[in-house]
């Protein structure tokens, strides 16, 4: 390891490290502004100049390897200078429009002007002045303020994976701009405006909501996708205003999708806020104490057995398991959490359900075959992390799904196996031309997709796959490349907590049957807005969630619950990672959490639960989950019945990203998110 | 004063044709195969012994920059060579004369390079103006492949050496090696970071050697007549002959080669005719292309053209494109048009430049009119060193030196503006 000087003090470092790494780990600031550890170095901003022993000029430290015996000097009177002098060309054409800038207070061109900057202007002359570019919904740009440190060129680029960003004419001209006006085709755009070091790009809903300083800052998680990505909610007199990502490099390193992002707004829409009956045909506003009594009423007039219960994507783990308790003091074996039909069952054991690899090791794996998973919109975080491998070069990428849209397609180069699951057949067989690239690789991934476990064949596909996995080397000692990318952020905690259908139990596929046959009197729907219309006409159905979407409106009794930034609640990702959610603002009128409605609820009904305040619970959980970890710990390959003889094809990604759960279709953002991307697809298409 | 013998570009004024016939009449092509038969190593050792230094600017020893280019194993990436003759510095017009009236020299120098940096594909990169002299050099370059001098067993060497010119789009900037390498590569014109340096990381991330047009097209000579022979003329840091471009307020503006540590006086009143209106008319030279700093008049007469005397002189002999001032010239009004120039043709990607040009030109136009206080003048200068080696290239620095030179010699008359204008305003 080189050993290098600086500002006298000595540090060793790594070989390969930059000047401006090597003075980050001696503790030294030095300034920039295009430099980002997670993008390719640029240069351009000159800002962080620093002086080299032996050179005459000035180096950029973040672009300078470093070698043995290099000394340096962050302080001197050249670095000071050269400093000073690019923080001047960079304030004299950029608007000290503070005052007005959302970026104001967390931008980092005020910051490092505070620090290193002249203190008044020697600038006479006209500044320059650009116009706005359209970015879309989410981004709003005023480019005046641009210092042109192509940042958002390179995360576009890079991460983003699309080619949309760049600058046009040179000079002081020189204008970044998105090569076509209108929406960036990037899932994850959002990204850019915590990039942008001053207040070009903006957001453009948060636009002049708040100050930085006056927000209620509260770390929490993301459940829109099952990744759980780590989030910081910025709220203010009680209402979300944005949603910032936190850094977790096992997780979403320091990005998250513009659904994560934006769909926040969707919170304060259709929210149910004070609990409902339905009577004489309409849903009249209750009481608490008259909704449990309603539900009371109805749970003793008939046999515990014929209830149901089932849980949807935004259900913490907590309430999941006292959902569980009071379904096992109704004795009533009908309970589900497979809202999307997936085909996990009792018997399959946890690395059947999970992401075994782990989402860092995707960096190290070295071939990976998607089994109808589109990641890009089923996990753009996980998908960002298959594309940081592919541009790492040598990585082959297999499809066995059908193509999806030009504009869907993900973000690196796939090779395409075709639609037909008989390629599975023959993949068993060993008569694919695949099976040779799979036998030469040493850490090969398969990645199991929505499209594929809730596909009709979907167990005989997940046994056939897990058989795969085992019988090629995709599972070997130190080494688990069989996952299951998971889209809903309760589902692994209910699959955990088992929260599937006992022995004659009705799950959430069989049920519409079940109550034309008068199986089911009784549905308690947990979030759960995806059954038949007629079904939850039929039956008696109480509903507990917090939007008023299609299962409060049939339901019968309508108990407000708490959105994802109301509650704590634990929630564990696809790679069985559990992670807690943190109340950031107060549920709305009446609302409550939902384990807490529970706990009421059973006292109500007169059932000696375990679990008397939500501590209890807590306790409960670790005692029903003990390999409950914030580790994600290796889970051991179990083996699963051999299947085969499969048909049929696994269909492409058809549904809307913006527009795939309750909160983000209530959300006018990502409703004008999927209007502008639908336009911008078929202007494409022409 | 050169001897007629000694004179490399015997064809420089155009009078004979650029064919091959011509050329090799001029003792191009002559013995080539022979100089490939002795090997990388003899020539870079002889390009090494007769110290020629580039001609596009810089003066880096071509032989120490050739040996930074690693050994090409069985295996390894290709090497590049790339011939930079996207002439565009303002005062010079050296390799416009040698692509239209030496081609072959050209080609045969590019054949010997290539071939001692290991690089069987060369390009030409021929700035975008240059239309007319792009074809002739391609019209040269198929008569070289069909005299058999280049491609497969190219000149009977046995070595396999292609050949190709790219033209640009006009941008001063694509004559910067790196951003050169990156217009060739089909990219925006933007300079790369150094290091790496091309020898190691260049075209295409491969090794790749860029030299000027005047280099490559002496290299032939050199190795004909033997390093020593080179390395004798001119002074012993500055061997060689030079073209020199004399441009401007005299009698007659030539392109001419002459030794290296020729005085200014006697290359302007030898070849150019003299200053308009006599020696003493004379206000200043700008001797080195628009990049370097003016001297003044009392310099310019016991000044020689070479490195080292120039730089004494706090100037540079850049490009050799000699442009002669003389009385009748607003100096000012002079940098400040070339102020005008840097600032058109940054391209924008690193502050300083980007900003810092721009800033430049319009205090200097204000100036110039002027408007403005004697203060200012150490604004300006206080300016172009906070532009000068804070950059990613060069051109930075070739637009502070310019009016760092102005400000040098000529401080009084931006100052007698400033009083001349307040005169007026209180009159």
């Amino acid at each position: 390891m080189p050993k290098i000087r600086v500002d006298g003090h000595d540090v060793e470092v790594p070989a390969g490290y930059t000047v401006l790494q090597a003075t980050e780990k001696a503790g030294v600031e030095v300034p920039h502004f295009c430099y980002h550890q997670r993008l390719s170095i640029a240069g351009n901003c000159r800002m962080c100049l620093v002086e080299l022993e032996g050179v005459p000029k000035p180096i950029a430290s973040c672009a300078m390897p470093v070698a043995e015996g290099m000394s340096v000097h962050t302080t001197s009177d050249m670095a000071k200078k050269a400093r000073k002098g690019v923080l001047e060309f960079m304030l004299i054409n950029h608007p000290l429009d503070c005052p007005i800038c959302d970026q104001g207070g967390e931008c980092d061109l005020q910051d490092l002007t505070l620090a290193y900057g002249p203190d008044s202007s020697r600038f006479q002359d006209n500044k320059r002045a650009v116009t706005n570019k359209e970015m879309g919904p989410l981004i709003k740009t005023t480019m005046t303020r641009c210092i042109h440190c192509t940042r958002c060129v390179r995360f576009a680029e890079e991460v983003g994976g699309v080619s949309e960003m760049g600058a046009v004419n040179r000079g002081e001209n020189m204008e970044i701009t998105a090569a076509i006006q209108g929406m960036m085709s990037s899932e994850m755009s959002g990204n850019m405006i915590d990039l942008c070091p001053v207040g070009a790009l903006t957001s453009k809903p948060y636009a002049f909501q708040a100050r930085a300083w006056d927000l209620k800052k509260t770390e929490s998680i993301d459940v829109l996708d099952a990744v759980g990505s780590n989030i910081r909610v910025d709220s203010y007199n009680g209402q979300v205003k944005r949603i910032l990502p936190r850094l977790n490099e096992k997780i979403n390193e320091e990005w998250i999708s513009d659904k994560t992002r934006f769909s926040y707004d969707g919170l304060q829409y259709q929210r149910i806020d004070q609990p409902y009956i339905r009577k004489d045909g309409a849903l009249q506003p209750a009481s608490w104490e008259e909704a449990f009594d309603a539900i009371k009423t109805r749970f003793s007039s008939m046999k515990s057995q014929n209830i149901a219960a089932y849980v949807g994507d935004f259900v913490d783990a907590e309430t999941i398991l006292v959902l569980r308790t009071i379904m096992d003091h109704l004795q009533s074996p009908h309970r589900d959490c497979r809202v999307y039909g997936e085909c996990f069952t009792k018997e399959m054991d946890r690395s059947h359900y999970l992401f075994n690899t782990k989402i860092t090791k995707i960096e190290s794996s070295d071939l990976c075959l998607l089994i109808g998973a589109h990641p890009r919109y089923e996990a753009p975080l996980i998908n960002a992390r298959i594309r940081k491998r592919f541009l790492q070069g040598h990585y082959p990428i297999y499809r066995l799904g059908e193509k999806p849209g030009s504009k869907s397609e993900l973000t690196y180069p796939v090779q395409d196996l075709g639609a037909d699951l008989t390629i599975l057949d023959d993949l068993m067989a060993g008569k694919h031309p695949l099976n040779k690239a799979i036998k030469s690789a040493k850490k090969p991934i398969m990645i199991l997709g929505s499209l594929a476990y809730t596909h009709l064949e979907g167990e005989n596909i997940l046994q056939t796959a897990a058989q795969l996995a085992e019988k090629f080397g995709f599972i070997h000692n130190s080494w688990n490349g069989f996952n299951v990318l998971q889209r809903g952020a309760s589902r692994v905690a209910a699959l955990d907590l088992g929260f599937l259908p006992q022995e004659n139990g009705v799950g959430i596929s069989e049920i519409s049957e079940a109550v034309a046959q008068d199986k089911i009197h009784t549905l308690f729907l947990a979030g759960v807005d995806t059954l038949p219309t007629d079904t939850m006409k039929k039956a008696y159905t109480i509903y507990m969630g917090h939007h008023g979407d299609k299962g409060a409106q049939w339901a019968d009794v309508v108990l407000p619950g708490a959105a994802y930034t109301e509650k704590e609640g634990t929630f564990i990702n696809t790679e069985g990672r559990a992670q807690k959610t943190r109340k950031a603002v107060q549920p709305p009128g009446q609302a409550q959490a939902d384990h807490e409605i529970l706990l009421k609820l059973a006292r109500v009904l007169n059932m000696d639960t375990l679990y008397k305040n939500p501590n209890d619970v807590s306790k409960g959980l670790l005692k029903a989950l003990p390999y409950l970890s914030y580790q994600a710990p290796n889970v051991p390959w179990v083996s699963l019945h051999k299947r085969g003889g499969l048909q049929g094809k696994i269909p492409a990604w058809k549904d809307d990203f913006y527009r795939d759960n309750i909160i983000s279709r209530h959300s006018k953002i990502m409703a004008a998110c999927s209007e502008a991307f639908l336009m911008n697809q078929e202007e494409k298409n022409v | 004063m050169l001897a007629p013998e000694n004179r490399i570009f015997t064809n420089l004024d155009g009078s004979k044709g650029w064919d091959i016939q011509s050329a090799q009449l001029r003792h191009d092509w002559k013995k080539t195969e022979y100089f490939i038969r002795k090997g990388r190593d003899w020539i870079i050792q002889e390009v090494l012994e007769s110290s020629l230094r580039g001609r596009g600017g810089a003066g880096f020893p071509t032989g120490k920059k050739w040996s930074f280019v690693p050994k090409r194993k069985q295996g390894d990436p290709p090497h590049y060579l790339i011939i930079n003759a996207d002439e565009s510095e303002p005062g010079t017009c050296k390799d416009r004369d040698i692509l239209r009236y030496e081609p072959h020299k050209l080609i045969e120098g590019a054949l010997l390079s290539g071939f001692a940096v290991g690089a069987e594909v060369g390009y030409i990169y021929i700035r975008g103006e240059f239309y007319k002299e792009s074809l002739i050099l391609e019209n040269a370059i198929n008569e070289a492949y069909q005299h058999g001098l280049l491609g497969k067993n190219a000149a009977g060497s046995g070595f396999h050496f292609d050949l190709h010119v790219h033209r640009g789009a006009g941008a001063y900037i694509c004559g910067e090696e790196t951003a050169l390498i990156e217009s060739l590569e089909g990219k925006k014109g933007l300079p790369r970071l150094k290091p790496p340096f091309p020898a190691l990381i260049g075209l295409y991330g491969c090794p790749t050697v860029v030299n000027n047009v005047e280099t490559i097209s002496v290299i032939p000579t050199i190795l004909r007549r033997g390093a020593k022979w080179f390395a004798r003329l001119g002074t012993p840091k500055s061997s060689g002959t030079k073209i020199f471009c004399i441009s401007g307020h005299v009698n007659h503006p030539c392109n001419v080669e002459e030794e290296m540590g020729i005085p200014l006086k006697t290359l302007i009143e030898k070849h150019a005719g003299g200053v308009r209106g006599g020696w003493d008319n004379l206000l200043a030279i700008i001797p080195g292309g628009a990049s370097v700093p003016l001297i003044p008049a009392s310099t310019c007469g016991t000044i020689t053209m070479d490195y080292e005397s120039l730089q004494e002189a706090q100037t540079a002999l850049g490009t050799a494109g000699v442009i002669v001032m003389d009385q009748s010239t607003d100096i000012v009004r002079a940098i400040a048009r070339l102020s005008k120039f840097y600032m058109h043709e940054s391209c924008g990607q690193c502050t300083p430049c980007r900003e810092g040009t721009g800033w430049l030109w319009r205090m200097l136009v204000r100036l110039s009119q002027g408007n403005g206080s004697v203060e200012e003048i150490d604004q300006i200068y206080d300016v172009t060193k906070e532009i000068e080696g804070h950059t990613i290239c060069a051109l930075g620095d070739a637009a502070a030196w310019p009016v760092q030179g102005l400000l040098r010699h000529f401080r009084y008359k931006l100052e007698d503006l400033i009083t001349d204008q307040v005169k007026v305003e209180n009159a």
